[in-house]
């Protein structure tokens, strides 16, 4: 894996390591893939790269995406209705991640992960480039599977707390997580919420009293505020999914509105 | 007729689930972080009430006077002739009168069990799914009997196949959530209502309708389904002094025929035969035959049987029946026709609804659609048995729900 420059990609640890050292606060857009199409997918991720996003999420459709709200399920089922598939995503990644300064981290549902076979799962995404994965219906006791074929491929599983996760648990989640660690900040699906529940910033504090490694928050952020609001708790990175997604579908000048949004988020971090 | 051997990992019935909650390799709790919490709480609370003599004596009594158990071992005399060979042998019909209980249908075991488990554990808030519309009856009606606040989330195309059942709900005070994702069917519905929960968690206990989800909703329910087994071993030793040889239910989620099996299970003598939905046929892209057709999968928490395509996406199923009408399976379901416990078949929407009308004119009992497909096989499994071996149905549903959707078929038909 190597970018046009010749360098080995950045991992989504190596990411951390560097912005931690500049003191910043990472911005990790989510998009849904195929979505309006996969070569809107292919320009978003370019143009998010160069919009201030330090790592990007990259969402593979699925037909029953417990964890997502209205915006993603309806972009996901989108994506499906014109029959976009894992290689043809995967296809994308290759073809544009050279280009890309951020790492890719991968979102899918464990269904189509079982149903390609874990080891050849691991082997295409690390063959695309992919660096990270997020695996939202797969709890620490169901990941265990994937943890060695995922390390022998160079990915790294980031694992996710709630705010209904207790201590003793959020220790071993911890433990297991690579990457960084995926601070669910609402008890509930993805989505935009006005307001930050309060309650994140005494998770926030809690998790990081129980772990050295990166936190970052996701699940209900969508204004610069908020970011801003989580970078002042101490969030090591912001995650932005819906409101992204809304944008680029919206119409015709999607990938204009994700470049403004996308430099207004990291304005603020 | 053949006899399956018992498989011995059988032999224990704790192992089934293991401590991780699963039946072989199926099972299991594939849900969000923020369920799991809550999943280790209902299984502790579970466990501590199953061997709670308080508990037991309130959904004891409860069953009895409230639902009115037990429900009667019935000999269906004329389904029998039926099915008779000329010298007039043949096997014995019993139908197990799920239908009977209150509300028309298996699902109040479950249902009433669950509540008692939300009360005790200070939950004030009830969501559920429900396909047929029986198991949000169900809930409604142990909500209204408790004082609980109901959600029901249903899909919108089965709130119109299935109205009087929006109706009752709506009556007992419960509010029906349509849901337009996807089919509008049963898998959307499930999914909402994990959404919902995932979002009130805190407030909120999820009476899940079958023997599926995460773990341990696949024990629990079919614990609390188990009377009807439980049941049914009592009533045939009264009636003949043995064990049935078959025993026969519809299979969608698969909590009838749980109930129903789980006795049985170490009783190798007994066959155990689950019917799925065949839609317009297993070989078209219109049916519901989860174990009959699928392949490994995860949906709704559990590794089990699955109607996926070749990218691991699910398909959407289709039955007449909106209670069969689910393209996953309960995960013990995989594992007793993994190891060969179980045979499960399928029934078309055709033959369903010839049933119906068969059993209908028959016995005068009119069995719900996803009951009609159990009583459907008895076409094919008669003819294949010898001598007179006790059959006993589960006649899981009554059928007022599905007159309707029956008339609408049996119109178009006539009108063809």
């Amino acid at each position: 894996m190597a970018n046009q420059a010749g360098k080995p990609m950045k991992s989504v640890s190596e990411q951390f390591r560097l912005l931690r050292d500049r003191q910043q606060c990472a911005l990790i857009p989510f998009i849904t893939a195929g979505d309006p199409d996969l070569s809107t997918t292919a320009e978003a991720l370019k143009v998010l790269d160069r919009s201030g996003a330090d790592l990007i999420e990259l969402g593979v459709p699925y037909s029953d995406p417990l964890a997502d709200g209205p915006v993603i399920q309806a972009a996901a089922t989108r994506a499906l209705r014109q029959g976009v598939t894992l290689d043809q995503v995967l296809e994308v990644v290759q073809s544009v991640s050279p280009q890309l300064q951020a790492p890719v981290i991968l979102f899918t549902y464990y269904n189509p992960i079982l149903n390609r076979g874990t080891d050849a799962f691991f082997q295409a995404i690390a063959a695309a480039g992919v660096r990270g994965l997020v695996v939202p219906d797969l709890p620490l006791e169901e990941v265990e599977t994937l943890l060695a074929p995922a390390a022998a491929a160079g990915i790294e599983i980031t694992l996710l707390v709630a705010p209904t996760t207790p201590s003793d648990r959020i220790k071993q989640i911890a433990a297991q997580s690579g990457g960084f660690i995926y601070l669910v900040s609402v008890t509930g699906v993805t989505g935009m919420r006005s307001e930050l529940q309060s309650r994140v910033q005494s998770l926030l504090q809690n998790l990081q009293s129980l772990t050295d490694k990166p936190v970052g928050v996701g699940f209900g952020v969508s204004e610069p505020e908020q970011a801003r609001q989580l970078k002042n708790w101490g969030a090591d990175a912001v995650i932005v999914g819906s409101a992204f997604v809304k944008r680029l579908a919206a119409d015709q000048a999607g990938l204009s509105a994700i470049e403004t949004f996308c430099q207004q988020l990291k304005a603020v971090l | 007729m053949t006899r399956t051997p018992l498989p011995l990992q059988l032999a224990s019935p704790t192992a089934r689930p293991d401590a991780l909650g699963r039946f072989g390799k199926f099972g299991g709790k594939y849900v969000p972080e923020t369920l799991m919490p809550a999943l280790h709480e209902l299984e502790a609370a579970y466990r501590a009430y199953a061997e709670n003599s308080d508990f037991q004596a309130e959904l004891g009594g409860l069953l009895r006077d409230y639902v009115g158990r037990p429900s009667p071992l019935y000999f269906a005399e004329r389904l029998t002739q039926h099915h008779a060979r000329p010298d007039g042998t043949g096997p014995q019909i019993y139908l197990k009168r799920e239908d009977l209980n209150h509300t028309g249908a298996h699902k109040i075991n479950n249902a009433l069990g669950q509540v008692l488990l939300a009360k005790r554990m200070g939950k004030q808030r009830v969501i559920a799914e429900t396909g047929a519309g029986q198991h949000g009856v169900a809930t409604a009606t142990v909500c209204a009997r408790f004082g609980l606040d109901c959600v029901i989330y249903m899909g919108e195309r089965d709130m119109e196949r299935q109205a009087l059942n929006v109706f009752r709900m709506r009556l007992m005070g419960a509010e029906v959530r349509p849901v337009t994702a996807g089919t509008g069917t049963l898998k959307d519905a499930t999914s909402e209502a994990i959404r919902d929960w995932v979002t009130n968690v805190e407030t909120t206990h999820y009476i899940l309708g079958s023997v599926a989800g995460p773990h341990p909703y696949p024990m629990m329910v079919r614990d609390f389904h188990a009377v009807i087994g439980a049941e049914t071993r009592r009533q045939c030793q009264e009636k003949w002094g043995g064990l049935p040889d078959i025993l026969l239910a519809c299979v969608g989620g698969g909590s009838n025929a749980m109930g129903l099996f789980h006795e049985f299970v170490e009783d190798s003598s007994v066959r155990f035969i689950g019917i799925e939905a065949a839609g317009e046929g297993v070989n078209t892209d219109k049916h519901a035959a989860t174990l009959t057709a699928g392949r490994v999968g995860v949906l709704h928490g559990a590794m089990s049987y699955l109607l996926q395509d070749t990218e691991g996406q699910v398909i959407e199923a289709h039955s007449i029946s909106a209670g069969l009408d689910y393209p996953g399976v309960g995960p013990e379901h995989s594992y007793l026709k993994d190891t060969g416990r179980a045979e499960y078949y399928s029934v078309s929407d055709q033959a369903a609804i010839e049933a119906f009308q068969q059993v209908s004119r028959l016995e005068g009992i009119i069995p719900a659609l996803e009951t009609a497909h159990a009583f459907a096989y008895l076409n094919s499994l008669c003819p294949q048995l010898s001598g007179s071996p006790y059959i006993v149905i589960n006649c899981s549903g009554r059928g007022d729900k599905d007159v309707q959707t029956v008339a609408k078929v049996l119109d178009q038909s006539s009108n063809a």
